[in-house]
């Protein structure tokens, strides 16, 4: 393996699975996952009418915790969602589906969250990952895990028919969100004046839970009237303002710089270079918010092919581990280790999603808990060769004084454990 | 100098401990436990068991060899040759009592000197890597219809079955929920591996001080903190579950930190006093359980006769092998010494292998689980030479 595949497995990918067959050209490798269609099927697909149904039944009939419908759902989507990031062929892609759901982040911190987690990812994310980035905004803003997370299935035009008669007001939590960590960031220098006025703009984007199939509702009874100004840009009333809306800030030139700023932040270094970040700034504001333009353009960094600096989350560290063995999707319980080592599966603390530095998951304990759980994990190597598997993951990233310790280990799980511990097994 | 077999008898009277009562629970044979625990990375035997009164001791190794019996922090005598390393005084006071019994210079039928491979062989029962393990053949080999456990008769304890328990007859694997922890040495390691790292370096060692892991635990001067998968836990767990009157009869233990290269004085009294509270504790959890049961202890290979230019050993030979249990007719140190001379020494190396570590297991095996010579021959193949070793079960 030459270092530049060894590279471009793990920084754009979800480390090798096994003895999987090397590309030829790392690069071309990469590239032609954003061109071919991702690959990703499930035997019982997620989707917002199941999960929201789930929730309902459960609401009426309030069944005790172990018979809940949607923890139900949620476990058995959340695993198969980690099986596929194990076997999947595409790699790339499902980074980027995991990029881009963190940035959308929904949690089922908030109540309802959970039954929808999956339908957010396949019918919100996953189909946008190479399209524009207008379409994803509008698909996550319309769809009901967004609308539940962030409150706005309650927020009312005060002015609104439903808003009178109700005393029901304005819920700007989504706008604000939407506004600070979806698209223009406070790079874009708004003001209070610009999120009440968006907020007023998103009234009436709801979830109805009664409909059949239940799911998005725009509720014009409850959307505030009248033209609202947002960024010196005025947007009228109704739904198509505020798609409206949604496509003029996904278009800004400060969303450009913000996405750019965390792709690079996410592929290349914490400390994102200027230049690369520029470059990718200049090809989002040049395709006018193509995703795939983008992606394709983060493989064509000279940064993307300088050492490995990024540490892995958890989340990329245990899904990496099961790949280097080789395991079948099933035998691990991913979905328990992750929230175990302090990352469990959509449920991030804050709208902002999981940190993308090493500082926030280098936590003393957090390295530690990642050696027990290795530790127990590195019991699966069985009779398998440690220095084998560890050249097959890692190729010529292994540093000789690993190699060395792994050879003097008193055991296959001693030496397993030091080869998934070492710190360039750490790094992506 | 040559000390035969049972020569090293200790000097205690053999059916002085044995009631009535043990004898009376012994009725069935499917009521018979089995323990095997696997010392993985390689026991010193000559540190575990130390044949102190041969001469030859001191020259190879006398930096790292205990006070004699007596003395304190001594050896904890075993008949005037032999002395127990006084981290492993409950085992002193299981032999003592007559439950248990060392053999010592015992080797496998295998010489090679990797971990790995000396494993795989260990476990698979042969001088080759088999898809089986030989406990795994054992519990194959059993009368079948005994039991209603659709588990199986055997268990693994621990995060994964060993090879030795794995094939086709079933097992039950168990283990506490949440993260294990590795030994104290490991931890060492991989902090030794991460220190240059920025991120991960200093992260670990905090992370490791912060949880009272001191330079002096991961040194192996003082103990680690509690650690719920530890290998009292994990044998205090197994003597319960097989305990049990519809209990597993068969089981499997692990415990590694034994490869002591370097600093040995330092490292091994910890993980020998992990194994020491380990079989103390499977007995308390065995509780009446006990009388029907044998334990194996047993290791890869031994270490070099000679210590090393770090103050400790490599890997070698011939080694100690353990047997314990109610059913054990213990209170000796059954061996045929080689002596220490350097033309004594294995490749003037190691300490020469007298006994086949399968002669042992073959005579727990036909002596207390009363498997025959056919049976005994799957479990082992191409043993037919190696006959079962004798008087290792009370009768």
């Amino acid at each position: 393996m030459d270092i530049r595949t060894a590279q471009a497995l793990v920084r754009f990918g979800l480390g090798r699975r096994g003895a999987e067959p090397l590309p030829s050209d790392p690069a071309a490798w990469l590239l032609n996952q954003l061109h071919q269609p991702d690959p990703t099927r499930f035997d019982d697909q997620p989707t917002t009418a199941k999960g929201l149904t789930a929730l309902r039944d459960d609401r009426a009939n309030k069944p005790p915790p172990g018979e809940s419908q949607v923890a139900a759902l949620f476990k058995a989507q959340a695993t198969a969602q980690l099986g596929n990031a194990v076997t999947t062929p595409a790699p790339f892609r499902e980074r980027l589906v995991w990029f881009w759901t963190n940035h959308f982040v929904i949690s089922r911190r908030q109540g309802g969250c959970a039954a929808v987690a999956a339908a957010f990812v396949e019918e919100a994310i996953r189909p946008h990952v190479t399209g524009r980035f207008q379409d994803m905004v509008l698909a996550v803003m319309r769809h009901p895990a967004m609308l539940l997370y962030l409150d706005n299935a309650q927020s009312f035009g005060p002015d609104s028919p439903l808003g009178q008669r109700s005393h029901r007001g304005l819920n700007e939590n989504l706008a604000r969100e939407c506004m600070e960590l979806h698209t223009v960031s406070p790079l874009a220098g708004y003001s209070q004046a610009d999120v009440t006025s968006f907020a007023k703009i998103l009234t009436g984007w709801s979830v109805d839970l009664k409909a059949d199939p239940p799911g998005f509702v725009y509720r014009p009874t409850a959307h505030e009237p009248g033209v609202q100004t947002v960024l010196q840009q005025q947007f009228p009333a109704d739904e198509a303002g505020g798609v409206a809306a949604l496509r003029f800030l996904a278009n800004h030139p400060a969303t450009h710089r913000f996405l750019a700023t965390k792709l690079v932040r996410h592929f290349v270094a914490d400390d994102p270079p200027p230049d690369a970040v520029r470059a990718i700034e200049w090809v989002l504001r040049d395709s006018e918010g193509n995703l795939g333009a983008a992606s394709a353009a983060l493989v064509r960094l000279d940064a993307a092919w300088q050492p490995l600096k990024k540490l892995r989350t958890p989340q990329d560290l245990v899904v990496a581990s099961v790949r280097s063995l080789d395991l079948p999707p099933d035998v691990v319980p991913i979905l328990g280790i992750l929230g175990g080592l302090g990352q469990p599966l959509w449920t991030a603390p804050a709208p902002n999603g999981w940190p993308d530095r090493a500082a926030d998951w280098a936590a003393p304990e957090a390295m530690l808990r990642r050696i027990d759980w290795a530790s127990g994990f590195a019991g699966r190597i069985g009779d398998r060769d440690v220095l084998e598997v560890a050249d097959n993951t890692l190729g010529p990233l292994l540093r000789p004084e690993t190699q060395e310790a792994v050879r003097r280990a008193g055991s296959r799980r001693e030496a397993m454990t030091l080869l998934l511990t070492s710190p360039e097994f750490q790094r992506r | 100098m040559n000390i035969s077999r049972r020569t090293a008898l200790l000097g205690l009277a053999t059916s002085a401990t044995l009631g009535g009562a043990n004898l009376a629970l012994a009725a069935a044979p499917t009521d018979k436990r089995l323990v095997v625990v696997i010392l993985r990375g390689a026991l010193d035997g000559m540190a575990a068991v130390v044949p102190y009164g041969d001469p030859g001791l001191a020259a190879l190794r006398g930096p790292i060899v205990p006070p004699a019996p007596g003395q304190p922090e001594g050896l904890l005598d075993l008949g005037g040759f032999f002395g127990m390393h006084p981290s492993l005084a409950g085992l002193h006071g299981m032999v003592a009592a007559h439950e248990a019994l060392a053999v010592h210079a015992v080797a496998g039928c295998y010489r090679v000197r990797s971990h790995f491979e000396a494993q795989d062989y260990l476990e698979s029962g042969a001088d080759h890597r088999m898809t089986s393990g030989w406990l795994n053949r054992v519990v194959a080999a059993l009368p079948a219809g005994g039991s209603a456990r659709p588990e199986g008769e055997a268990l693994a304890v621990g995060v994964s079955v060993p090879l030795l328990l794995r094939g086709p007859a079933q097992v039950a694997n168990w283990a506490p929920h949440g993260f294990s922890q590795p030994a104290p040495d490991l931890y060492a390691t991989i902090a030794a591996l991460n220190q240059h790292d920025p991120v991960t370096g200093p992260a670990i060692a905090e992370g490791l001080r912060a949880r009272g892991f001191s330079a002096a635990v991961m040194a192996g001067d003082s103990d680690a903190p509690k650690d719920k998968y530890a290998f009292p836990t994990l044998a205090r767990a197994a003597g319960e579950m097989l305990r049990a009157p519809d209990g597993p009869r068969i089981a499997a233990l692990e415990i590694g930190g034994w490869d002591t290269h370097t600093a040995q004085v330092r490292r091994l009294p910890g993980v020998l006093k992990q194994l020491d509270d380990g079989l103390v504790a499977l007995k308390t959890g065995l509780g009446p359980a006990w009388a029907q049961t044998a334990v194996l202890v047993m290791t890869e290979f031994g270490r070099t006769a000679r210590v090393n230019g770090t103050q400790g050993t490599d890997h070698g030979t011939g080694t100690v092998a353990f047997v314990l249990g109610g059913a054990v007719a213990g209170g000796k140190v059954w061996a045929t010494w080689p002596g220490l001379a350097a033309e004594q020494l294995f490749e003037n190396r190691d300490l020469a292998p007298t006994t086949d570590l399968r002669a042992v297991a073959k005579g727990m095996l036909a002596a207390h689980l009363k498997l025959d010579a056919a049976a005994l021959g799957r479990v082992f193949p191409g043993s037919d030479g190696v006959a079962p070793m004798g008087g290792l079960i009370r009768v």
